[in-house]
């Protein structure tokens, strides 16, 4: 299993992302730099955290304009894996690839802290080695995380199933205390309608190793491998 | 040009004496010209020079076994083990974060991490040290630093671990703002910014220089007073976008061997860069052309050029014939990087604009020129004393106990470090909130432990004093996680040492900071001294001599927290508690005072304590250890229990004379930890205490959801937290 982590000027998570794939998981990893022509046949593409071009204009504004996204958007159309994390989520819905926008805290503040995600779809290639309404312990840290969309793409996503996962308490209660960054739905990460683009805000790569605090991230990489084998790249 | 002729009013200007002019002239053998004199009066401002602290600095240890790199060079370095070296420093940024808080504290990090880049090293994690005046009045410092702070941190992807913050009247209009940054590189590629090989070229890569900044150095220089704020333009805007880059690009050229030197470009800009660079090479100078440099704005003259503090951008000395390779990197990021001029041999830093020259001082007058100034210290009126008899005795513990977690300098600070990414890297392993904090080295077992301590009111009551209690507790915020202490940098903040009483506290403070770090063993190897921090000489601040200090684990797994973990675990405390109210929290939150002697602390017995735990540790027989300091026994204790999530039933607390209750729960005797066991390793935890002649006692028995003196009083964690975490912010 070949994974591509993109890297973008400002980007931060790229070699979190990689240390988790290489040495934790011990799959292949390669790094994709934002100018690149093609993604180097990695059967799954991670867009990692951090502050793409200074994110001075909007979060993801420019990023989505990247020679390499024009691949990357090819490649989700044809099915591949498309895995936008934090900074990575926002330009997803920049370019188009997911639906809906991510905007400042409610608190007006970066918040960098553990949140509970209640898991609300285990069919996906991310989500395969988990339990249905599983919760999972996964860290966020970002100044615009709360997710936004008008009122007929929020139910939209709703009906279609497409919100994956959501800030939750410890009991798995989707209540507003749980609520981080005024999230609408409490929505923490979603995806295509096709089921392989998943775009979400907290870090799965920073749970990975008990050293850290944690290992529910490590679920969704091995989500990704053991689900690699079904996904058909035509 | 005698020093008659010249207008007092330009000397002003660039912050320079008459004398100190008197002195240029005789060097130069004629009167220096406008730019000459505008790259003296910044090189030679207290900020650059160290005029007035040099020769008080030179009696601080900065040697040891682990020193690779002591003070001189952008940052101190250390060996840690396993072919890495740690590259540390702290540094000041008072006077800009005080009128202009945000850019001010978003630039103070910027320009430390640039400090680590130049050694070479990959930054690897923040910290702050922080002083504000009381809430609310401070809230508009308060939320700007902490924005800045998170702002510049946050987007260029180092972590904020650890630092403190605290409150004081004295602080009210002259915040401390210190930013601490830890970096890692192989030994063997270990850097300095050193300007040889004649003919070699200068390579400026980075932001455009533009007019911010100019004479920010000297700024740092005065006090603040009433037009202050008319000083904004010397306060730089952060770009740390731009920054990310130029680490990444920075990182790169650790592929190529055509690169000498790397120098940041900081207070006073291209003239301190170049000077210091050559400064370091005996008879180097410097040749550069202000024509070549990449401007963001027309009409710049070379005065500009020369003192402009435009952040983000770094000095690189390029083996001559490779530039082109060295360029190629910077241009994969989508720097801008020119060739500026290159290295001689005649000792002179030259400045031409194309043809023509602008300037030429030799590097020795830049760099080692300024007269050092022999000031004179006199010990102010005594500080008001504490007669313990006049202290009423402690009535009801546990009101006492939420009232303490509740004051601005107890309470929790999970407020403010959730503002900060404090887990980008993978390495975080013992997060903010505790004592220091612990990143693993990535490919090896090694845990790095870093902390920043000062207890300034302590330094107000006994600056000598003082100083050791700062080095002594930074070193056991280190030992809490079961890391060995290695090495310091330091702060130094203080108030105008013009004033007799003010040079007498830096006199003080030095000598405290170097007794104790000789008989801890800890290397001072870099360091940062920041002056004339009072308000219109109307509000001095307390002498802070902020520590920084770093420790090694050799197996992180071994790392120890503050929280209490496992009911049934024995509580004991760590060392000899005295009637140590002095200079407390206890008596500033209970009776409004600030008085009395610090704790006394002898360094020998500070030492043998460190010895135990780091044994018991080593042993496998502690379950987590907390350094009990501000606030007491009791405050550490509830500290415990609130981050482990587990009470402590203890049997009644019976001081035996002279100790006094409100000492002996809420005093503030150094030395002292709050460890957990398990009732199995109690017998030779008991014979390695002996054995170092060290005092433990039994605290209690950790469980339930109280803390509870048996028949004295009980304490429910729930009413701690809320008393503790109604935020600071």
């Amino acid at each position: 299993m070949k994974f591509g982590v993109l890297v973008f000027p400002g980007t931060w998570s790229d070699r979190d992302c990689g240390w988790v794939i290489d040495q934790v998981l011990g799959e292949q990893l390669t790094y994709l730099w934002h100018k690149d022509a093609d993604l180097k046949g990695c059967d799954c593409v991670i867009l990692p955290g951090g502050f793409a071009y200074g994110d001075y204009l909007r979060t993801g504004a420019i990023a989505r304009f990247a020679p390499v996204m024009e691949k990357v958007g090819e490649f989700a159309d044809r099915g591949g894996l498309v895995w936008g994390i934090c900074n990575g989520f926002q330009i997803l819905c920049e370019a188009g690839l997911l639906p809906g926008a991510l905007i400042r805290n409610a608190s007006l503040e970066f918040r960098c802290q553990w949140t509970n995600l209640s898991v609300e779809r285990v069919d996906l290639a991310y989500t395969s080695q988990c339990e249905e309404r599983e919760v999972i312990r996964v860290p966020i840290s970002h100044g615009e995380g709360s997710y936004f969309a008008d009122p007929a793409t929020l139910s939209r996503l709703e009906q279609n199933g497409q919100v994956v996962f959501r800030y939750c308490d410890d009991g798995g209660r989707v209540v507003p205390s749980a609520n981080p960054n005024g999230s609408l739905h409490n929505i923490a990460g979603i995806v295509n309608k096709r089921g392989n683009v998943l775009g979400m805000m907290p870090h799965p790569e920073r749970c990975s190793e008990p050293e850290l605090g944690g290992t529910d991230g490590l679920k969704l990489f091995r989500s990704v491998v053991e689900s690699a084998a079904r996904v058909m790249v035509s | 040009m005698t020093v008659d002729q010249i207008d007092e009013k330009r000397l002003r200007e660039v912050a320079l004496t008459p004398d100190e002019y008197r002195v240029i002239v005789e060097q130069l053998k004629r009167a220096p010209n406008e730019v000459e004199l505008g790259m003296l009066g910044v090189l030679w401002s207290e900020h650059c020079s160290y005029k007035t602290s040099k020769a008080l600095l030179r009696r601080l240890p900065s040697s040891g076994a682990a020193v690779l790199q002591g003070p001189g060079e952008n940052a101190g370095a250390v060996d840690i083990g396993e072919g890495w070296a740690a590259v540390f420093k702290i540094e000041s940024h008072n006077h800009p974060s005080a009128i202009e808080p945000y850019q001010g504290a978003a630039t103070g990090v910027g320009g430390i991490i640039r400090d680590i880049i130049a050694m070479g090293a990959r930054p690897i994690a923040l910290l702050d040290s922080l002083r504000f005046g009381p809430l609310p009045a401070s809230r508009h410092h308060v939320n700007g630093v902490v924005a800045g702070i998170g702002g510049y941190g946050n987007c260029i992807g180092i972590p904020t671990v650890a630092g403190e913050v605290y409150f004081e009247d004295c602080y009210a209009q002259n915040p401390l703002v210190n930013a601490m940054c830890v970096g890692l590189v192989p030994v063997h590629r270990l850097m300095r910014a050193r300007a040889e090989g004649t003919g070699n070229s200068l390579l400026l890569v980075g932001a455009d220089t533009g007019r911010d900044g100019i004479h920010g150095a000297s700024f740092a220089s005065v006090e603040l007073d009433e037009n202050s704020s008319e000083r904004r333009p010397a306060v730089q805007v952060g770009n740390p976008f731009l920054e990310k880059c130029l680490l990444e690009a920075c990182m790169d050229l650790a592929h190529t061997d055509a690169v000498v030197a790397i120098q940041d470009l900081g207070a006073a800009g291209l003239t301190s860069s170049v000077a210091e660079c050559a400064g370091r090479v005996a008879g180097a100078g410097a040749r550069i052309d202000v024509s070549r440099v990449p401007r963001r704005e027309r009409g710049m003259t070379p005065y500009h050029v020369m003192l402009s503090e435009s952040q983000e951008r770094m000095l690189v000395v390029v083996q001559r014939g490779r530039e082109a390779e060295v360029e190629s990197i910077f241009r994969a990021w989508d720097l801008t990087s020119a060739v500026i001029g290159e290295v001689t041999d005649d000792g002179c830093l030259t400045v031409v604009d194309e043809q023509h020259e602008v300037a030429r001082l030799p590097v020795g007058l830049l760099t080692e020129g300024a007269p050092l100034r022999r000031l004179h210290g006199v010990a102010p009126a005594p500080r008001p004393t504490l007669d313990l008899d006049h202290v009423p005795p402690v009535v009801d513990p546990a009101a006492v106990l939420l009232r303490m977690l509740a004051s601005p300098n107890l309470s929790s600070r999970r407020g403010i470090f959730r503002r900060y990414d404090h887990m980008v890297g993978d390495s975080t392993v013992v997060p903010p909130g505790g004592d220091a904090a612990v990143l693993r080295i990535k490919g090896t077992r090694l845990g790095l432990a870093m902390t920043t301590d000062c207890n300034s009111r302590y330094c107000h009551l006994d600056p000598h004093l003082g100083a050791q209690l700062a080095v002594a507790e930074a070193a056991r915020n280190i030992v809490a996680t079961g890391a060995q202490p290695l090495a310091v940098t330091d702060c130094l903040n203080l108030a105008n040492p013009d004033r007799p009483e003010v040079f007498w506290e830096l006199e003080e403070t030095i000598a405290g900071l170097a007794q104790a770090c000789r008989v801890l063993e800890l290397p001072i190897v870099s360091g940062n001294v920041s002056l004339y921090n009072d308000a219109s000489g109307k509000s001095a601040i307390y002498p802070t001599p902020v520590i920084g200090m770093i420790g090694v684990l050799e197996d992180y797994g071994r790392r120890l927290e503050a929280g209490l973990r496992h009911e049934g675990d024995f509580v004991l405390l760590v060392g000899s508690s005295h009637n140590d109210l002095g200079g407390s929290e206890y008596l500033k939150v209970e009776h409004g005072r600030v008085a009395g002697r610090p704790p006394a602390l002898d360094l020998a017995r500070e030492r043998a304590v460190h010895k135990l735990m780091l044994a018991a540790a080593g042993a496998g027989l502690l379950r987590s250890a907390h350094d009990c300091s501000d606030g007491g026994m009791l405050v550490a204790l509830a500290e415990c229990c609130m981050l482990g999530g587990i009470g402590v039933r203890c049997p009644p607390m019976q001081p035996e004379a002279p100790i006094r209750m409100d000492a002996a729960l809420f005093g503030e005797s150094p030395s002292r930890f709050i460890v957990s066991v398990t009732s199995r390793a109690m017998p030779e935890m008991q014979t390695l205490a002996r054995r170092h002649h060290v005092e433990i006692s039994l605290l209690g028995l950790a469980g339930g959801d109280v803390i509870e003196f048996e028949g004295q009083f009980r304490v429910s964690l729930a009413d701690m937290r809320q008393a503790w975490e109604g935020d600071v912010t």
